[in-house]
């Protein structure tokens, strides 16, 4: 029987496109690490790894305390457009933005599946609070009717300047929901950001993967069961912070992107480096990411996803064509990538018996791992090893450069399994750390997830000091980390950000507000590990 | 005469955003909202200046307003109907033609909506052959063309004739219109004849932007050199290549005001340029010594792809080439110099022609 403190021990899990990763932690401590193929169902692969963390230390399921999900599913579903609810667009704003009505910037082929039905409507502020016109309810019940008609279950409410006054989709939400029952409503306002469109896409996605969540949650809540663990879960959202299931079957959305968020978190933790650059190798592609205050930087532009552009949280990635089974080619030109063996790394690399030159042959050629056999890749030219180390550097330091906000040296965190291919130093960092459990960086970074709440919006300044309206900002964000779940003693906030608006008197400005705390595990899960 | 289509505009929004010199607005709503038009209403026919009558009566249509503004509240579809209804009729005669104010930016797709709905013909032309912050700025006012009568319409359905004195006042005035409207408009201004226009507009900017568009979309195709390319279409001259070092930015009386530093690579290694905006890059200083200004077109462009940077985007890391471009001749006066020139924004430095500076220079 293994003796830890129970009240302590969490699973962090991080379903990915190729891998399932999990990791046992007892508070800051990695205990157990274990890595199987994704599978098509959800269940079976989770169960998986919960055996075998449970059955690796033999742990009696009732020790777990709580189990933090990253997954890829939601994300995966708007690319391949499958399993997507159609769903009801009603956008506050008449009679401004009918030029542009929703999802004229979609693909067909996902417009299709989705059905196309939009409404606009009456409604909507002008930059500074005004109305645009007044909500009408009439008008509300007639679109409420229609969307009864064709039995639409999801409803997307968009309005011109929610994220200032979120009152015209609040009102409209409470009359669609009184009109249809049991409804699935998703408020723009709750989603994304500034910019009409790029918001209202986030959301009209959010409300169409609702049936899809419900799916999944239950899915993991069923492989929990099936392992006999009664602890409770938590899925990670995109800014590193967690949410309950509750939430996450509303706010499917806030997943998009979490595993290059874990994977920062999770380096962020095992080199107790803050603020840094990490920088992630996979198989076929790198990731570079910047930590902030031990948050990922996030994208100041509008990201696709599904060819659809969004504009909510995400963090700023740049992405490249390296990794551990790129293929590493000689003619004239050293060239590597960006074409990857990928998954058959271990059947198709020298090393490993095959036929194909890898990045990973290099590594081990060069002695800077010894995988495989190195026997099988003896022969190789020491000039082509110089160089193509060399050239792997090069392209990472050139990455991590163009993230960069200035020319000062870094500490650069390297996690993933393409770890090896990097010798101790790399030029613009400060120091270059590979920490232990560098291959499961990203479950971890799920398991160490705190809680947070978030206030991005424009302010007058016009009745109240930049200092209390700050105040009020930073105030606003602490109440929702803890309506989130988080322990107020801990709350605290990470990061303020001011922007002064062009072309808007000047009394504008655009404030955000991010704070996060430790989860607060519900009072009955604490008084049954006393 | 030709037609343009809806797929057209995706090389002309790019093209746009190369004339734009950094600033010019956000062309992706323009781009959406011209081709939404064109999907209703049909292509939109693009005539070049010497295809209009002399007695024609052309309208510039325009987005005026704050950016920010510009991607959350969007247009209703009519308003440029209602202003260039209300202009028509103060001027008592049918308005003929459309034509872009401002060939860099948002504003390059803005008339095609108008075009579209109004089915009317557009002018293959512009009033900057670039982008300029304020709207006394353009070549017509070289002319003694005044901007009003001018219309402002919003999305609500009010609308606004003024007519004021001079073109700055009418900068001011319709500053405020705009903002009380709610931070956008949709403005019809500068109405002129045929004639006039083929003596005061930069002819041939909007197909321009189209080429630069394609240019760069095929060059990269082709593995070839995009900034070449764009370079020895404008005859221009590559200015500086480097890694973006530094950025400041600030808002000052409703701009977007800053710089940006550069430090050289390849043959510009161990020398800086500085890059100095206010919606568009005004001047490029080299190692303490100005080497590009306005009017002169100074473009960022990303060094390998040669997609156009705006100012917004500008980020430290970012692989660039810097380029300039001569600006119309018409800039090139003594009463141009005066209301674009370095001096205007703020800069005591005579102009010098960029083919001046960089003649010399092997051509890239």
């Amino acid at each position: 029987m293994y003796e830890e403190d129970k009240t302590r021990m969490r699973i962090g899990i991080d379903v990915g496109g190729t891998n399932t990763d999990a990791v046992l932690m007892d508070g800051q401590k990695v205990i157990a690490e274990v890595k199987t193929p994704t599978t098509a169902d959800v269940t079976s692969g989770v169960v998986t790894v919960l055996r075998n963390l449970v059955d690796a230390r033999r742990l009696r399921a009732g020790q777990i305390q709580a189990v933090m999900i990253g997954t890829t599913h939601f994300t995966n579903a708007v690319v391949e457009a499958k399993r997507l609810m159609p769903t009801a667009v009603v956008r506050l704003g008449l009679p401004a933005t009918q030029a542009l009505p929703p999802m004229v910037d979609w693909p067909d082929r996902l417009r299709k599946v989705l059905g196309g039905h939009v409404y606009l409507c009456h409604g909507g502020h002008e930059f500074d609070g005004r109305h645009i016109s007044e909500l009408d309810p009439g008008e509300l019940r007639n679109v409420a009717e229609d969307i009864g008609r064709k039995k639409i279950r999801s409803i997307a409410i968009s309005s011109v300047f929610s994220p200032v006054n979120n009152e015209f989709e609040e009102e409209a939400g409470r009359i669609l929901e009184e009109e249809l029952p049991g409804t699935m409503i998703s408020l723009s306002h709750q989603i994304g950001r500034m910019g009409l469109l790029e918001r209202e896409n986030a959301t009209i996605m959010n409300a169409c993967l609702r049936d899809l969540a419900v799916h999944i949650v239950d899915a993991f809540h069923g492989a929990l069961a099936e392992v006999g663990i009664d602890a409770a879960v938590y899925l990670s959202q995109n800014d590193g912070t967690l949410m309950s299931v509750d939430y996450a079957k509303r706010y499917p959305v806030a997943t998009f992107a979490s595993g290059p968020t874990n994977s920062m978190r999770g380096a962020a933790f095992l080199s107790g480096r803050l603020d840094c650059a990490v920088v992630d190798i996979g198989g076929t592609t790198s990731d570079v990411g910047m930590l902030q205050h031990g948050f990922p930087r996030e994208a100041s532009i509008a990201v696709e996803i599904g060819e659809v552009r969004t504009n909510f949280r995400m963090p700023d990635v740049f992405s490249f064509g390296l990794g551990g089974g790129s293929l590493v080619r000689e003619d004239g030109d050293l060239r590597i990538g960006p074409d990857s063996v990928g998954y058959e790394l271990t059947s198709k690399a020298l090393c490993f018996g095959g036929d194909t030159l890898t990045t990973t042959d290099i590594a081990v050629a060069g002695g800077l791992s010894d995988i495989g056999d190195r026997s099988l890749v003896a022969h190789l030219d020491k000039n082509l090893i110089k160089r193509a180390l060399q050239l792997m550097e090069d392209r990472i330091s050139a990455s991590v450069d163009r993230m960069k906000t200035s020319a000062q040296p870094i500490p650069i965190v390297v996690v993933g399994g393409g770890s090896i291919l990097l010798r101790d130093r790399l030029a613009g960092a400060s120091e270059l750390i590979k920490p232990e459990h560098f291959a499961v960086a990203n479950a971890i970074g799920a398991a160490i997830a705190q809680v947070g709440g978030e206030v991005d919006r424009i302010f007058s300044l016009e009745k109240k000091s930049r200092d209390e309206t700050l105040e009020q900002a930073k105030q606003e964000a602490v109440d929702k980390a803890v309506a989130a779940g988080a322990n107020r003693d801990t709350v605290h906030v990470v990061d303020v950000e001011e922007v002064p608006l062009s072309y808007l008197p000047s009394s504008a400005t655009r404030i955000r507000v991010k704070a996060v705390g430790e989860l607060q595990l519900e009072a009955e899960s604490v008084a049954a590990g006393n | 005469m030709r037609q343009v289509t809806e797929n057209d505009l995706e090389d002309l929004a790019i093209g746009a955003a190369v004339l734009g010199t950094g600033g010019g607005g956000n062309p992706y709503i323009g781009k959406l909202l011209a081709q939404q038009a064109i999907r209703e209403h049909g292509p939109v026919t693009l005539v070049d200046t010497g295809e209009v009558p002399d007695d024609a009566l052309v309208v510039p249509s325009a987005m005026m307003g704050a950016p920010t503004v510009m991607v959350e509240k969007l247009p209703s579809g009519d308003e440029i109907i209602r202003a260039f209804k209300l202009l028509g009729e103060y001027l008592g005669r049918p308005i003929t033609h459309t034509v872009s104010i401002e060939a860099g930016g948002l504003n390059s797709t803005t008339p095609f909506s108008v075009a579209a709905q109004m089915g009317i013909p557009l002018v293959d032309a512009d009033g900057m052959g670039r982008a300029f912050p304020e709207i006394q700025m353009v070549t017509p006012t070289l002319f003694g063309i005044a901007a009003t009568p001018m219309a402002l319409a919003d999305e609500k359905g009010n609308t606004a004739l003024i007519t004021t004195v001079d073109n700055r006042w009418t900068e001011r005035l319709a500053r405020s219109i705009t903002v009380d409207m709610g931070a956008t408009a949709m403005i019809a201004l500068y109405a002129l004849t045929g004639k006039q226009l083929k003596e005061s507009m930069v002819p041939g900017t909007i197909g321009l932007a189209q080429e630069l568009g394609r240019l760069i979309r095929e060059t990269r195709g082709a593995h070839g050199d995009p900034v070449s390319a764009i370079v020895n279409r404008l005859r221009g001259y590559k200015v500086f290549e480097g890694k973006v070092a530094d950025v400041q930015r600030r808002t000052e009386a409703g701009f977007a005001k800053g710089e940006a530093r550069v430090d050289g690579v390849g043959g510009d290694a161990g020398a800086s340029l500085v890059l100095r905006f206010q919606n568009e890059h005004l001047v490029a200083i080299r190692d303490g010594h100005i080497v590009a200004s306005v009017p002169d077109l100074i473009i960022v462009l990303g060094a390998e792809t040669g997609e156009p940077i705006t100012t917004e985007e500008l980020r430290y890391g970012f692989r660039v080439t810097v380029i300039a471009t001569p600006c119309d001749s018409k800039w090139r006066t003594p009463a141009g110099l005066r209301l674009v020139g370095p001096r205007y924004f703020g800069y005591d430095i005579e102009y010098v022609p960029v083919e001046e500076r960089f003649g010399a220079v092997v051509r890239a």
